[in-house]
């Protein structure tokens, strides 16, 4: 295929070797956060609010520190004031502030489930009671549950101090509003043939990791912390809980654990804090684990959303105006993804004229957090369905609308530069010749939808170094947690460099204090800006060992080589056969490391530059039930450009996950409150996201087009397989059913109710006719 | 605190006697006190699967069952899979076929799928899926843990019984 990268040139990389921690976990000894214990280790729970709004009058904790076993408690009155400013956290940004209230609530809660104590005790049941004998006394307020109730003139105002630039000093829930323009929208509508505009509203969903947040911490006599717990990013929980307990980032330590799962909602704190602080407290370690109902309520799921989007098309299929309006729940605290879902919801095509105008509205639901691709997937629910129906219009194949619209290298980006080489058209094309686009659909209530989406990835800093072992071994240290198997692509890349076997590389992943600065495991950014560093590390060992064989050999370290795991002298010619320049193996060169100048550590760090942005397209299959309106999928296949796919069978297991994410999404989950704003589904029964049985086998089409700012050609790939997949649900249920869907989740009695109002129209007009 | 009572089951091929309070589940039992953590928690409501043991050979969230209630039972958790350093054809397509990401949910789908393969050989697509159904996955879409299955049940019917890793 066009655009396929250098086949051939790689020993290692696009192998599929076992991964190096994989016996670790498939035998149950691999230590995730909670698998920790220590001698006289306490246990903590944290009391929540049953309110979605309510002022807090007070808090006597002196019922529950009497009960035995009841070893402290915490509130808000424990942490210090912390820092009313805007700072970058993996994707997201942070407001300390904001960050601080949300790990104990002060003086307000703003939703079902706000932290509001902490307990320890010596045993979690007895945690559990103590919770139970806190009295707290609240006045409720009326809850802001959507965006247009946060948005309504004289809304209740959940942030008193929440100001926005354009509203000046008048309170309000609109934390922000971005624009992005270009071109003339008036003329670009009036060069249209035809125009199309639809609302869409979307549920607020939830990441769903099966491993719930946990956190052990243990303060020292001597003021030093360790935190070990399962994270995205060991360094940005330092950095986040050390200005949440106004303490400098030296005091403490993070020790990442194994992490079950994450896809951004482990990249914020909610118990880190508080398990020092107990810790503090009581002189013991504690433990601090979330319960499924608290992981629903009260961490960061993302965004439900309302978004509008008016395109123009002429006859022949060329897209030539979009107007976007979109307002995203950023939950309690300011931040939701809006402004990233601004710049992808029309990134996949070239319009010459459009408007997109964000809102980012605070509503008392949890503070909403990264999940893959933030933003992307709710924005291209809207605007690939609106891109279907003018496929539709205008009688072309999706695919080739797609195509003729689409983003190449040079097509303008919806802000600054122009998109460098890309993969988009041939996503497209990809599927265009998959099997699954070939076969016939057939039978009655099945339709077959198609969609695409785009994310930018991340760069970001990293930092790795390569130590070269007595035995011509080696192992390669970074501090990206290893979320998806990336400790085999560190490996890899690895052993790729240096010419040895992938099993004679061990990745490690370190804690806070045994590597350099490494942001998150997010954004699609470890094997791209991590795999940037170990890549960067391995060549400065290289350059090490070819200086010592040098040495050895007394030549210049230019004249040396470094072949398939050997040094050996360049120019074959000045070669003295016998002399002990015969070439040597780096195991060979390992033995003399001692006596030529000591231990070989190579090191980079990077602040990645050159970030690849990711396409997919989606191809869905799907049957739905007349009488109950419940989707079933039959088929599905994505094609994703993934630049280079260093370990294939991890990257089809991201663009697999993410698929089946993004169709949970579509046909299935979202969080149900009830009119006083309580989460009413608060278990993974009511939760309900695919199990193997709402899933056919995912076929997966990996495109290669180099990404030229990486020198492996790496793009990042795990993020952009969530995005299609509720479109293209969509855009297959209407070509099922004739209806169009506008509101996710598409779930039974939704889908049967849109089914229901087609046909009773349908018949009032054949009644009419009659 | 409640009063703890002494239970003997077999887990994992030895005799272990340990002490429980009544409101402890099987899972705490497991993972707390005798500190085998291979087993893990990912809802306590016998929703994802992610705690399933095999008691006397059938699979069982034991997030749902008290500690209590392994008096006299055979219990095998993800621990006493593998024999010894050898591991069971399961353990090694999972790694072969990639079918764990993050791995929280890998010890429960092993156990579940133990449970079917011991019952049933030959199983299809559709009764792996039906076996596995109480297991979520959030990482992988399943595709590859429900080919891993299908492939070590191969392996088991050729006689490959077990398999060393490499
Ligand atoms: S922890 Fe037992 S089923 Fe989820
Ligand atoms: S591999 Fe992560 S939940 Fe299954």
């Amino acid at each position: 295929m066009e655009g396929t990268t250098s086949n051939g040139k790689f020993k290692v990389i696009g192998t599929r070797p076992i991964r190096h921690d994989g016996i670790d976990k498939v035998i149950g000894r691999a230590k995730y956060g909670a698998d920790y214990a220590f001698p006289g280790m306490l246990h903590g729970k944290v009391l929540r609010s049953p309110h979605a709004h309510a002022k807090i009058k007070s808090i006597n904790t002196a019922k529950a520190l009497k009960l035995p076993g009841v070893k402290a408690v915490v509130t808000a009155a424990d942490l210090p004031e912390a820092a009313n400013r805007l700072e970058q956290a993996g994707e997201m940004a942070i407001n300390p502030h904001y960050l601080s209230m949300n790990i104990l609530a002060r003086d307000k809660v703003l939703y079902d489930g706000h932290a509001v104590a902490a307990v320890a005790a010596t045993s979690p049941h007895i945690a559990e009671e103590a919770l139970k004998l806190i009295e707290v006394e609240y006045e409720v307020l009326p809850p802001v549950m959507t965006v247009d109730a946060g948005m309504k003139p004289g809304a209740p105002i959940l942030l008193p101090d929440l100001r926005n630039r354009e509203e000046g000093d008048k309170p309000t829930n609109v934390a922000q509003h971005y624009q992005f323009k270009r071109g003339d929208l008036e003329a670009g509508f009036k060069a249209a043939d035809f125009v199309i505009e639809r609302e869409f509203n979307t549920a607020m969903v939830h990441q769903g990791y099966i491993e719930p947040h946990n956190a052990v911490g243990i303060y020292n006599a001597d003021g030093q912390a360790t935190i070990y717990c399962s994270t995205q990013g060991a360094f940005d929980v330092r950095s986040l809980s050390a200005q949440v307990l106004g303490v400098p980032v030296g005091k403490i330590k993070v020790v990442p654990a194994e992490i079950g799962g994450g896809f951004g909602g482990k990249t914020t704190i909610y118990l880190e804090p508080l398990s020092v602080l107990l810790s503090k407290k009581t002189g013991h370690p504690v433990k601090l684990v979330m319960t499924r109902s608290e992981v629903l309520r009260a961490s960061g799921p993302t965004s439900g959303s309302r978004i509008k989007v008016k395109m123009g098309a002429t006859r022949d299929g060329k897209v030539v105006a979009a107007e976007v309006w979109m307002a995203y729940e950023a939950g309690a605290f300011p931040g939701s993804p809006v402004g990233a879902g601004a710049m992808c919801i029309l990134a996949p095509y070239t319009i010459e004229n459009l408007q997109i105008d964000a809102y980012d509205v605070v509503v008392n639901r949890p503070k909403t957090a990264a999940y893959r691709a933030p933003g992307a997937s709710n924005a291209a629910m809207a605007s690939e369905t609106v891109i279907d129906e003018i496929a539709e219009k205008c009688a072309m194949d999706p695919l080739e609308l797609r195509i003729k619209n689409g983003v190449r290298e040079g097509s303008p980006q919806v802000v600054g530069p122009p998109f460098k080489r890309i993969g988009f058209i041939e996503t497209c094309e990809a599927i265009k010749h998959s099997d699954h686009y070939n076969s016939k659909l057939t039978g009655a209530h099945r339709g077959r939808g198609v969609a695409s989406g785009f994310w930018f990835n991340a760069g970001m800093q990293s930092s790795a170094t390569v130590n070269i072992h007595t035995d011509g071994t080696a192992s390669v240290v970074t501090g990206s947690p290893d979320i998806g198997g990336s400790r085999a692509s560190m490996a890899m890349i690895t052993a790729e460099v240096l010419g040895l076997a992938v099993t004679d590389v061990r990745p490690v992943v370190a804690d806070t204090d045994s590597i350099g600065h490494t942001d998150v495991t997010g954004g699609s950014r470890v094997t791209f800006a991590t795999g940037m560093a170990v890549y960067e590390a391995a060549q400065d060992a290289v350059r090490q060992l070819r200086e010592r064989a040098a040495k050895v050999w007394e030549v210049k370290p230019e004249d040396v080589q470094l072949v398939d795991g050997a040094v050996s002298v360049k120019d074959t010619a000045s070669f003295e056969k016998g002399e002990g320049k015969t070439p040597m193996t780096i195991k060979e060169l390992a033995t003399k490391l001692a006596r030529t100048g000591g231990p070989i550590t190579g090191r980079a760090s990077v602040n990645a530059r050159g970030v690849g942005p990711a396409f997919a397209t989606t191809l869905v299959d799907v049957e739905v039930d007349p009488d109950t309106g419940k989707v079933q999928v039959l088929r599905c296949t994505i094609a994703q450009d993934v630049g280079k796919a260093i370990h294939p069978s991890y990257v089809e297991g991201q663009m697999q996950g993410g698929t089946a994410q993004g169709i949970g999404w579509g046909l299935n989950e979202e969080y149900f409150y009830d009119d006083k704003g309580v989460l009413r589904n608060t278990g993974l029964l009511d939760y309900r996201m695919p199990t193997c049985l709402d899933l056919p086998l995912i076929e997966t089409a990996i495109v290669e087009v180099p990404n030229p700012g990486h020198p492996l050609g790496v793009r990042g790939v795990g993020e952009v397989s969530i995005v299609p997949p509720p479109a293209a649900l969509a855009n297959a249920i209407y070509r099922a059913t004739g209806v169009r869907m506008t509101e996710t989740p598409m779930s039974p009695p939704r889908v049967l109710k849109e089914m229901l109002k087609k046909r009773t129209g349908e018949e009032s007009q054949s009644a009419a006719a009659d | 605190m409640a009063k703890k009572t002494l239970v003997e089951a077999n887990i994992n091929g030895e005799v272990v006697e340990f002490l429980c309070e009544p409101r402890q589940s099987l899972l705490e039992c497991l993972r707390d006190v005798l500190e085998l953590t291979g087993s893990k928690e990912g809802c306590l409501t016998g929703d994802c699967g992610a705690c399933s043991v095999l008691v006397d050979g059938r699979a069982v969230c034991s997030c749902l069952m008290l500690g209590v209630e392994a008096q006299g039972k055979n219990i095998r958790t993800v621990e006493g899979l593998a024999d010894g350093t050898t591991l069971h054809p399961l353990q090694q397509k999972f790694l072969e076929h990639a079918s764990l990401q993050c791995g929280i949910c890998t010890p429960g789908f092993l156990m579940s799928a133990t449970a079917l393969l011991e019952r049933n050989s030959n199983p299809t697509e559709a009764e792996v899926r039906y076996a596995l159904a109480g297991n979520l996955c959030r990482c992988t879409g399943y595709d590859k843990i429900v080919r891993a299955v299908l492939d070590a049940a191969g392996s088991i019917r050729s006689g490959v019984k077990t398999s060393r890793a490499a």
